[in-house]
């Protein structure tokens, strides 16, 4: 424990490096790249009010392997930030679970990782159809 | 994991905080209640935008079945139309107030927060705006159904 306290950041200011820092840091990131992306979705879903040749024309973006990719990690970042936050809540509404942070750290991590698994297999199947399509 | 903890004598944590002892609240009427907010969306996001994302984007076809038509059958039903714009306001918000969160920990100079927190203010307002005006009028009724 004391070690581990004096051990310095190897990223500079940034905290000794428990789990905590990286869910911390995840949760941060995530958060950062949905809301990202929802000022640009508010706008793309907007264009249905302009009829179906307009919305057609920016839906078939979606068809694309790459943006699938991307899309890929939106639907990740948003089921982390749910676990993580769901983890957050619990702390802060039941204060004494903090003595047990190390064990809802890798609960939420492999409650992430377990999700992402059939999803990953899901969504990647659809992705690798589009690449050998064109 | 449990018994490791337990067992371990509670010596308080860098922070000066016990053991178990939870994390602060902010002070202050609007840092409180932007606390809480946070906390009450999230748990109600928690079911619109992962339902949303596991309906839209990963079961039945996810994104490859969307297009005009998909949302003119959705968007006759209020009730996919109260659920979307539902979480077109609570993540608005819940998003906006953490960029906030996250300028206060990385811009110091007090004019620029708030240029950039304005930034974001105004954008995601416009934004709401937009998107009830279209999640409201928009009548399925009005285009031919393919």
């Amino acid at each position: 424990m004391s070690t581990e306290i004096k051990r310095k950041g190897r990223f500079g200011p940034l905290y000794k490096g428990h789990e905590g820092q990286y869910s911390w840091l995840l949760h941060r990131v995530t958060g950062l790249a949905i809301i990202l992306f929802l000022f640009a979705h508010v706008v793309d879903t907007a264009v249905v009010g302009w009829g179906p040749d307009a919305y057609n024309r920016v839906a078939s973006v979606y068809h694309n392997p790459f943006i699938r990719m991307l899309e890929l990690g939106l639907v990740a970042a948003v089921l982390y930030h749910s676990f993580n936050g769901v983890k957050i809540m619990l702390i802060d509404f039941f204060p004494r679970l903090t003595r047990h942070i190390r064990f809802l750290d890798i609960a939420t991590a492999v409650l992430f990782v377990g999700s992402m698994i059939p999803i990953t297999w899901i969504m990647g199947s659809a992705i690798v159809e589009l690449l050998l399509e064109g | 994991m449990s018994t490791t903890a337990e067992a371990r004598p509670e010596a308080p944590l860098p922070h000066g905080k016990p053991v178990g002892a939870g994390r602060g609240r902010p002070v202050g009427r609007f840092e409180l209640w932007a606390w809480l907010f946070m906390r009450i969306s999230g748990l109600v996001l928690l079911f619109l935008a992962v339902g949303h994302v596991l309906i839209m984007h990963v079961f039945e076809e996810g994104v490859d079945r969307v297009d005009f038509a998909f949302i003119q059958l959705r968007w006759a039903s209020l009730f996919w139309k109260t659920w979307d714009w539902l979480m077109l306001v609570l993540a608005l918000l819940h998003g906006v107030n953490g960029l906030r969160m996250i300028l206060l920990d990385y811009v110091r100079p007090g004019g620029a927060r708030r240029a950039i927190n304005g930034f974001f203010v105004i954008l995601g307002a416009a934004l709401m705006a937009l998107g009830t005006i279209i999640v409201v009028t928009f009548d399925p009724s009005k285009w031919p159904m393919s």
